[in-house]
């Protein structure tokens, strides 16, 4: 082993940083699933009739599945009987930024995102998810000026149940998976947004997940909705505290832009990943989809996917508009033993529909990494046309790298690209910088970055230079 | 400044350097000529501090310092730049980005401030006019798509910027036409001062023509086997390398 080899190994196994458990008392269920539980959630949330049974389906549907096992990536057995399934903060929820917890403000401002500084300097709405339940909305009044409707799942369900009731799984059913069956089942909360006809969402709606009490997986929904002609931008991003049991996360975000809408989609993802032995850490096993359901409508995913123990995604696009566009533009990095398998679906319906892939995988450690894409043309779709491109980085030579393209066209008239690399950072490369004055650790950052840079471009500003620092956090802690 | 003193080295088990003696001072040009195979770009390597060769016997003071203790980026902090015979390209790395960090750490290690983007901006002006380089180059990543002779270029740009105190210039004339080799030639003697020092590694004469060296030493073999001034250049021009090789006892 050389010793460029020994120092990428070295940095390769920085600890993670937001390990960390706050005090905050939860008011929650005892751990198990069966119909009494789902009726005391939907019970203590004050949910409407249709929504009860709506889980219900769902659950009954969900009994009748059996846990998928078709990915690239390995798992001990999952106990759905030792889940809690629902926990909240105790105190009833704040009307102001001032009522909040103040330990919840002391965990936001270690993980460096200060609501009252984000409500003033970065322009930034943001719909805190702490656990289960949403605990700050800002920005409410600014956006309910131009009918911009952004609130927690719970609140939307209350305040506007004709809208909730009209999409929630139109994108994803009730018993689309498994694990979308368990969601509908079980959410807890989520986030809504809304954007009216013809109104440009004037900042970007962003969501803070984060895991937190003990034993909880957690179940979030979210639903997006652009009328005609609008635009939004909406940024998730997650950290969450070190802790030995592994936690289930399957979420499910449904997103529709109709005619002329715009949808803009960017997550940035450090769950725990696991110690470096492998052991602990997030089972991310989330569901989204978007449906360009009007004529020029566009819905856009980028993702930057850095932490939890195993990544099961495929953010898709059903473009079901004539002229819709699809675009999936992610990074994904696994490191020790972290697993991911994720890439999209792109299913072309309307005419003139467009889709690009640019995926970017990166694996250190002994971690595997799959692209896994679909993209479907189906017998509407004329002239439809997909450009996909994968590549694959690899550092240290104990990782792999896997990728799986499936194509089905059913009409002659579209046009589909697909190109994959796989590449290894180069030693030589690494020492060009060494000989610039750059170390080694910083040379690694320098040409992973390069590397997701096309990535990189799509993510909003602020959030394009958070990905990066976490980047540099999963591989060592100095990407710059 | 910089003394070798009974280099070996090898690598995976082949010795290539064979105990080579060599002084530099400061304002001082050396040439390394030499057939193919002599190992003059194995001696560039080794002083760069490349992780593939494995120095069996002898030291190197750099300075007054160890250099074989040194860690390649401390090396170049500590002044010693090597032009690459063959630079990389590293995809999606902007060039500007990429020089302003490198002068960031050299300057850091200097006890000097970090220049900010618009500091830089000034700086790399009139360095990009030394190689008659395009302000546009800038944006691009480093080396990717380039030409032979704007890899070239630019490793004198580097140079220029990064104002070593040993420049190591290992076959910067490979591949150049006239033009390229003329404004490399140029950037070089521009930086000539009385302050630092060159060693110009080249196969080939033509090189000497432009950059005029101090001395100039013929390496055959691992070994430097003969030493002089610039007329040993002009004389191996004339009669090339094999009167070295019969000298000493290898195939003409």
């Amino acid at each position: 082993m050389t010793e460029e080899m020994q120092t990428l190994n070295e940095f390769t196994n920085q600890e993670y940083k937001y390990g960390f458990v706050s005090d905050i008392e939860s008011d929650s269920l005892p751990k198990g699933l069966n119909e009494d539980v789902i009726r005391t959630i939907s019970a203590k949330k004050g949910e409407p009739d249709w929504l009860l049974e709506w889980r219900l389906g769902a659950y009954h549907h969900w009994l009748q599945m059996t846990e998928p096992r078709w990915a690239n990536v390995k798992f001990a057995p999952i106990d759905y009987q030792q889940i809690v399934y629902y926990a909240a903060p105790k105190k009833s929820a704040p009307k102001s930024i001032e009522e909040i917890d103040p330990a919840i403000l002391a965990m936001y401002n270690k993980l460096g995102i200060p609501l009252q500084e984000q409500e003033v300097l970065a322009g930034v709405a943001v719909d805190a998810v702490l656990d289960s339940v949403s605990v700050a909305t800002t920005f409410k009044d600014k956006l309910s000026e131009l009918g911009v409707i952004f609130c927690s799942f719970s609140e939307a369900v209350r305040e506007h149940p004709n809208l909730v009731r009209q999409y929630l799984g139109s994108v994803v059913p009730a018993g689309d998976n498994f694990f979308a069956a368990l969601n509908s089942a079980v959410f807890s909360d989520g986030s809504f947004a809304y954007i009216p006809k013809g109104v440009r969402c004037p900042m970007e709606l962003s969501t803070y997940f984060r895991i937190n009490a003990q034993f909880t997986g957690q179940f979030e929904r979210t639903l997006i909705i652009a009328d005609e002609g609008s635009y939004v931008s909406y940024l998730e991003g997650c950290t969450a505290p070190m802790r030995d049991e592994n936690q289930l996360h399957a979420a499910v975000v449904e997103l529709v832009a109709l005619d002329h809408a715009s949808i803009k989609y960017s997550t940035v993802q450090n769950w725990y990943p696991g110690d470096k032995e492998g052991k602990g850490g997030i089972y991310n096993f989330v569901t989204k989809r978007g449906l360009c359901k009007g004529a020029h409508a566009k819905i856009s995913w980028t993702q930057v996917e850095t932490g939890s123990a195993i990544t099961w995604k495929y953010p898709g696009c059903v473009l079901q508009g004539d002229h819709s566009v699809g675009e999936f533009y992610s990074v994904a990095l696994t490191n020790n033993y972290q697993q991911a398998d994720t890439g999209t679906k792109m299913i072309h319906i309307g005419k003139n529909s467009s889709s690009t892939i640019v995926s970017k995988g990166i694996s250190a450690g002994f971690g595997q990494n799959s692209y896994r894409g679909q993209v479907k043309i189906l017998k509407s779709a004329r002239n439809a046309r997909n450009f996909s491109q994968c590549d694959s980085l690899l550092i240290g030579d104990k990782c792999g790298a896997h990728t799986f393209p499936y194509l089905e066209v059913k009409n002659s008239t579209a046009q589909v690209e697909h190109e994959a690399t796989t590449s290894k950072i180069g030693e030589d490369q690494i020492f060009y910088l060494n000989q610039r004055g750059i170390s080694t650790e910083d040379a690694v950052s320098m040409i992973v970055n390069g590397f997701c840079k096309e990535v990189f471009a799509e993510l909003p500003m602020e959030f394009a230079v958070e990905a990066q620092k976490l980047l540099g956090v999963s591989l060592e802690g100095s990407v710059g | 400044m910089l003394s070798i003193k009974n280099l070996h080295a090898s690598v995976d088990g082949h010795e290539i350097l064979n105990g080579i003696d060599l002084d530099v001072k400061p304002g001082e040009v050396h040439a390394i000529m030499g057939p193919n195979g002599s190992g003059k770009s194995t001696l560039a390597g080794v002083l760069a501090g490349r992780a593939e060769y494995s120095v069996t016997e002898g030291r190197i003071d750099f300075l007054g310092k160890n250099l074989l203790e040194m860690a390649p980026e401390m090396r170049a902090r500590e002044g010693l730049f090597l032009a690459f015979q063959y630079p990389v390209e590293i995809p999606g790395v902007n060039s500007s980005y990429f020089l302003r960090t490198a002068l960031n750490e050299i300057r850091a290690h200097r006890g000097l401030d970090k220049v900010s983007a618009l500091e830089f901006l000034k700086i790399i002006r009139e360095k990009l006019e030394l190689v008659e380089m395009d302000e546009k180059f800038l944006k691009r990543s480093v080396n990717e798509g380039f030409s032979g002779g704007e890899k070239k270029r630019n490793e004198i740009l580097q140079m220029a910027t990064l104002e070593p105190k040993l420049a190591v210039l290992d076959e910067t004339d490979s591949g150049l036409d006239i033009d390229a080799l003329r404004i490399v030639a140029g950037g070089v003697n521009a930086l000539r001062s009385q302050e630092n020092a060159f060693i110009v590694v080249t196969h080939y004469q033509r090189l000497l023509n432009y950059i005029v060296p101090d001395f100039v030493h013929v390496l055959y073999q691992g070994k430097i086997v003969k030493s002089g001034d610039k007329d040993l250049a002009l004389h191996l021009e004339d009669f090339g390398y094999d009167w070295i090789k019969e000298q000493n006892g290898g195939q003409a």
